[in-house]
């Protein structure tokens, strides 16, 4: 176990963690503010990277390829928001219904089980190989930061207009939207519809950098997203409590989460059990507030009882 | 005005626990009526209630606000006419939203919703003064998260929200009953004096029959769906919690067994 071979790993991990943190932006959007679990995100992943590549592959621009991308995420959003609001479906459900759907759409936009694409023949964005030894402006771990700051600060004042609002009270309290005439359905629709464009991105960002598109690059992908998002609130929660910044603390929770995989393989661990590994992790991160309010709340009591006895 | 023709709401249609919660009801109120609510659970207020505000269709009858039949728009479109105070004190408001937030959210009730700032600078002005009337000292605290206010207060702010565009017809669906008395009293108080100064059309629920007799200009009592007491004008003003009991049991041949109506 050579210290340096971590270090080496770093930037990389720095880089997929970026990357992956769009995806946990739009994660937190449906769990946090629209409190909604929505497992889309599993399929549409996996669609982004798979418009991305294929467009590019046909010839297209990187960036209008990324841009049809998102959109095609926004796409499977929508769905699921129909799903959910017109066919009345839980959400969850519906959510599961769209991204098993979308494992035949997948199939079917790249016509086999994954696609590779080079950076020698084609002008990528991001790359594993850009991640060293390039002028700093080409490097992926800049560019990412440049996609992520830019779309928290759209994020940020989208949150703050009248929709936006509409947005986070639909989620907060329904009922007092509806009372309000919110039409909660379309704000629904319209969380789910930004969340998966956001998963949709940061598929095609991924499929670029590693260098291919593959039917299961999405699988986990909530859990990844999820984790990401309760690091972020562990470690940054406390200090971060301005919108834009509990954005950027999801994008720096997948970092940690990728610094934590990295050395997770360092240690020689093997990994298969990486999945199982996230799934306990995020498991218990999700369990700590139910079991402060159940077990923790009380304590004062008994410390109170303990002193009358 | 607010016209209620023969509606009739029924649950659970067509199994054991079918029940007729509003049967062939109709209720008209004039434009700057304060009616009060009185009956028993499972009497058909609350329905009432969500029948008009348009929580779920009504199987059939006829709602009519300010002459717009609304019967078949939903609960959110409903909304531009109406306001709203609920029982429980969190159904009112947007917990992890701040004050001013959630009054710029009453604010664009009936509104389009576009891109345009959520709240402005100038509202802001406005909703302190709007919040130093309430005497709550809310107006120190415009963007703390309304999760953190007391019920009474959340209640209070409920009721400014209601009211912060004019609505046809505001319905109070026991706004004060899970107050306690002191606060209760104040939320009720400002309460009215709301609906004075607005000269709203106001249809209040309430358990205690001390303030249903105090407060408004009508009194109705619900039974199985059906107003069974209808007391106005100078009978009301004259109107005791006595006499209502009488009224009540000669209406509905029962005794009203409810301590806390009584008391409360």
């Amino acid at each position: 176990m050579n210290f340096l071979n971590l270090l080496n790993a770093l930037p990389g991990a720095v880089a997929q963690g970026l990357i992956w943190g769009i995806a946990a932006i739009g994660i937190y959007i449906t769990f946090r503010i629209l409190d909604i679990a929505d497992l889309t995100v599993d399929g549409s992943l996996g669609t982004g990277g798979a418009v991305c590549i294929m467009m590019m592959l046909s010839g297209h621009n990187v960036y209008v390829s990324m841009l049809v991308a998102t959109l095609a995420g926004m796409a499977a959003g929508l769905v699921t928001g129909l799903f959910h609001t017109f066919m009345g479906i839980p959400a969850i459900l519906a959510g599961i219904l769209t991204q098993f759907g979308l494992y035949s759409i997948n199939l079917k936009i790249m016509g086999k089980a994954n696609q590779a694409i080079g950076a020698d023949k084609y002008d990528l964005l991001v790359a594993l190989r850009y991640v060293k030894n390039v002028p700093f402006y080409k490097n992926t771990i800049f560019v990412v930061s440049v996609v992520v700051i830019i779309l928290i600060a759209i994020l940020y004042w989208f949150f703050g207009t009248e929709m936006g609002c509409a947005l986070r009270a639909t989620g907060c309290n329904s009922n007092m939207s509806r009372a309000q005439g919110i039409n909660t359905n379309f704000s629904k629709v319209l969380g789910l519809m930004i969340s998966n464009g956001l998963v949709g991105l940061s598929g095609a960002l991924l499929c670029q950098y590693q260098g291919f598109a593959d039917i299961n690059m999405g699988r986990g992908a909530i859990v990844i997203g999820l984790a990401a998002v309760i690091i972020g609130e562990a470690i940054f929660g406390k200090i971060f409590k301005n919108f834009g910044l509990k954005l950027l603390a999801a994008v720096l929770g997948s970092i940690l989460y990728y610094f934590v995989v990295q050395t997770v393989i360092w240690l020689g661990i093997d990994t298969d059990l990486l999945k199982l590994l996230s799934a306990v992790v995020v498991g218990i991160f999700l369990a700590v507030p139910y079991w402060k309010a159940k077990y923790f709340t009380k304590s004062s009591a008994k410390k109170g009882g303990k002193a009358h006895a | 005005m607010l016209e209620i023709k023969n509606v009739t709401k029924i649950f659970n249609k067509g199994t054991v626990n079918e029940k007729v919660a509003l049967d062939d009801f109709s209720l008209t109120l004039e434009d700057g009526d304060f009616v009060t609510v009185i009956g028993g659970n499972g009497s058909g207020k609350s329905t009432m209630m969500n029948a008009i505000a348009g929580v779920w269709p009504v199987d059939e009858g006829k709602i009519v606000i300010d002459g717009i039949d609304v019967t078949k728009l939903p609960e959110h479109k409903r909304a531009k006419y109406l306001g709203r105070v609920f029982q429980d004190p969190m159904t009112g408001t947007a917990a992890t939203m701040g004050i001013e937030e959630n009054l710029a959210l009453a604010k664009r009730r009936g509104k389009n919703r576009s891109l345009k700032t959520g709240i402005t600078k100038k509202e802001r002005e406005e909703y302190k003064e709007l919040l130093k009337s309430l005497d709550l000292s809310l107006e120190e605290r415009m963007t703390s998260k309304v999760g953190l206010l007391s019920g009474g207060q959340r209640q209070a702010l409920t009721l400014l929200m209601a009211t912060l565009q004019k609505p046809k017809v505001l319905l109070l669906d026991e706004h004060t009953a899970a107050l306690d008395p002191k606060t209760a009293a104040k939320v009720l108080e400002t309460t009215e004096k709301i609906v004075n100064r607005d000269k709203l059309t106001t249809l209040m629920i309430t358990h205690n029959m001390r303030d249903a007799i105090v407060h408004g200009n009508r009194l109705i009592m619900l039974k199985d769906g059906h107003i069974i007491l209808d007391i106005r004008g100078e009978e009301k003003k004259k109107l005791t919690v006595e006499d209502l009991l009488h009224k009540f049991e000669a209406a509905s041949g029962e005794e009203f067994l409810s301590d806390q109506a009584i008391l409360g």
